[in-house]
């Protein structure tokens, strides 16, 4: 369903992806782990054009395009097929529960006010916020947030949303409640491409792992082969570092 | 009090207050909703970096900003008239304090959507949402919601201002206030009395500005 082939991308001098290719099927469940700094958010950035890459070629649902040279209107075009869960929410600071959702239908989508209203309650509904959907973001718990932010992506009825680390920003006990609703999109079928250093997310609901350090891809494979056998000797000392220490590596 | 004395303050009382109803609150609601339109525009000109406009935005803020606002109204009032345009005391004065007062707002502005957190913008690109829908609904209301305070503090400021428009011959209520005066000679009577009426009209500002904030102010609470 998506294929992004040798994308590569530098910030000035320092190269930060050199060339990473990826496959994603419809209904995967992908998990991006990797130390901190490697460019696991720049990678999902340029997927989804919040950064140009320098290079690379990124295939849709067959159509394939060129990333560095990709027009406003294939953007927009692939933008369409794809929603986005930041680290930090990013919901509208002026808008509530429900207008966050509702917005891009109304706005991007065209939907008459009254079926986005009813998309966007089905969403909140589906992430358990159903009941504080006149909230604005700054009266909601992080977790709460990113529920919204959740609910958000899946009103678009993307094909495929991105996360990035989307609870690394929360308290562990707010953690499990964004996973939970992540776990539920991964059962109903959701494709996802999930950044994210939870190890309990990647061994047990994801379906593939890709681990990446300095801007490579240094192993990927099923999530079953990637825990119990992996292949390279990064890998293995990468493993061995988390299951010792009670510590999160991001 | 003199007998003399109240009578000149209540006779002139109305007066004043006419050519503050007539000249000053138009000039200043005109000029000011002038300013805000060159504000939001010129703000979002050069948050968006738009080559040679955001150069010629900070050239108009330069100038606007860096001489004084009564040379600018001689400027345009006598000065453009020794060339043959020539334009009416009260259009001059509008086309001044909008330009002057609009200079000043854009600083306001454009920092205010700076303060925006990018990630407002990326997040309504990935709604699907283009650059000026997301600036529209999103990013410009939040900023507009920080720049409140400043801008209503620039228009209570402006209402003072017009004042300077007597220079230009515009019957607002200090010109009418000079007139009076050169008839009865009661300088300090009749200018503490227009005094009065400008901290009146303040007053009443102050007091929608804090009505605004509150209306404005719901999505900030935590
Ligand atoms: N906008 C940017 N400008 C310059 N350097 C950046 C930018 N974004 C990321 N980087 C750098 O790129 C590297 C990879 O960052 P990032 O993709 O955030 O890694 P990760 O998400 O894996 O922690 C880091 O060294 C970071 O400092
Ligand atoms: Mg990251």
């Amino acid at each position: 369903m998506l294929e992004v082939q040798n994308i590569k991308k530098s910030f000035g001098r320092l190269e930060v992806l050199k060339g990473i290719s990826l496959r994603v099927e419809k209904g995967d469940v992908v998990a991006i782990i990797g130390p901190s700094g490697s460019g696991k958010t720049t990678l999902l950035r340029c997927m989804n054009f919040l950064e140009r890459a320098d290079g690379g070629t990124l295939v849709f649902d067959q159509d394939s395009f060129d990333l560095a040279h990709i027009s406003k209107k294939e953007i927009a075009r692939i933008r369409r097929k794809t929603a986005f869960v930041f680290q930090n929410y990013n919901l509208f600071l002026n808008k509530t529960a429900l207008q966050n959702v509702m917005e891009g239908l109304i706005v991007a989508r065209k939907l008459p006010r009254s079926e986005a209203e009813g998309i966007a309650r089905q969403a909140l509904e589906k992430v358990g916020m159903l009941d504080r959907e006149n909230h604005y973001p700054r009266q909601l718990s992080g977790g709460q947030q990113q529920r919204v932010a959740i609910a958000r992506a899946i009103a678009a009825q993307p094909e495929i949303i991105y996360f990035d680390e989307p609870t690394s920003a929360l308290d562990p006990e707010l953690t499990e409640e964004v996973l939970a609703v992540m776990r539920q999109l991964a059962d109903e079928g959701m494709t996802m491409l999930v950044v994210t250093h939870e190890m309990g997310f990647a061994r047990n609901v994801s379906s593939k792992v890709i681990f990446m350090e300095n801007g490579v891809v240094v192993e990927a494979s099923g999530s079953k082969d990637f825990f119990q056998r992996p292949r390279q000797e990064r890998t293995k000392e990468f493993l061995r570092n988390i299951s010792k220490s009670p510590q999160k590596e991001n | 009090m003199s007998e003399r004395l109240w009578g000149i303050l209540i006779d002139s009382f109305p007066k004043i207050l006419i050519p503050g109803l007539t000249a000053t609150i138009p000039l200043t609601v005109i000029a000011f909703s002038l300013a805000m339109v060159i504000a939001v525009a010129a703000a979002m000109a050069q948050f968006a970096h738009v080559p040679v406009v955001t150069q010629l935005c900070r050239f108009y803020i330069w100038i606007f900003r860096g001489t004084p606002l009564l040379v600018q109204l001689f400027v345009v009032f006598y000065g453009l008239a020794k060339v043959g345009i020539r334009i009416d005391p009260f259009p001059s004065a509008v086309i001044v304090f909008s330009l002057n007062e609009g200079a000043y707002c854009a600083e306001t502005v454009r920092a205010a959507l700076e303060a925006v957190p990018s990630g407002q913008l990326e997040a309504g690109y990935c709604a699907g949402m283009s650059y000026l829908q997301t600036m529209r609904r999103i990013i410009l209301p939040q900023a507009m919601r920080t720049a409140f305070p400043s801008l209503s503090n620039s228009l209570i400021a402006m209402v003072k201002d017009t004042s300077l428009a007597a220079n230009i011959t515009v019957v607002e209520m200090f010109r009418a206030t000079q007139k009076i005066d050169a008839r009865v000679y009661e300088p300090l009577a009749l200018y503490i009395e227009v005094g009065l009426i400008y901290l009146l009209f303040s007053t009443v500002l102050t007091w929608l500005q804090g009505i605004g904030e509150k209306k404005l102010g719901a999505y900030e609470e935590g």
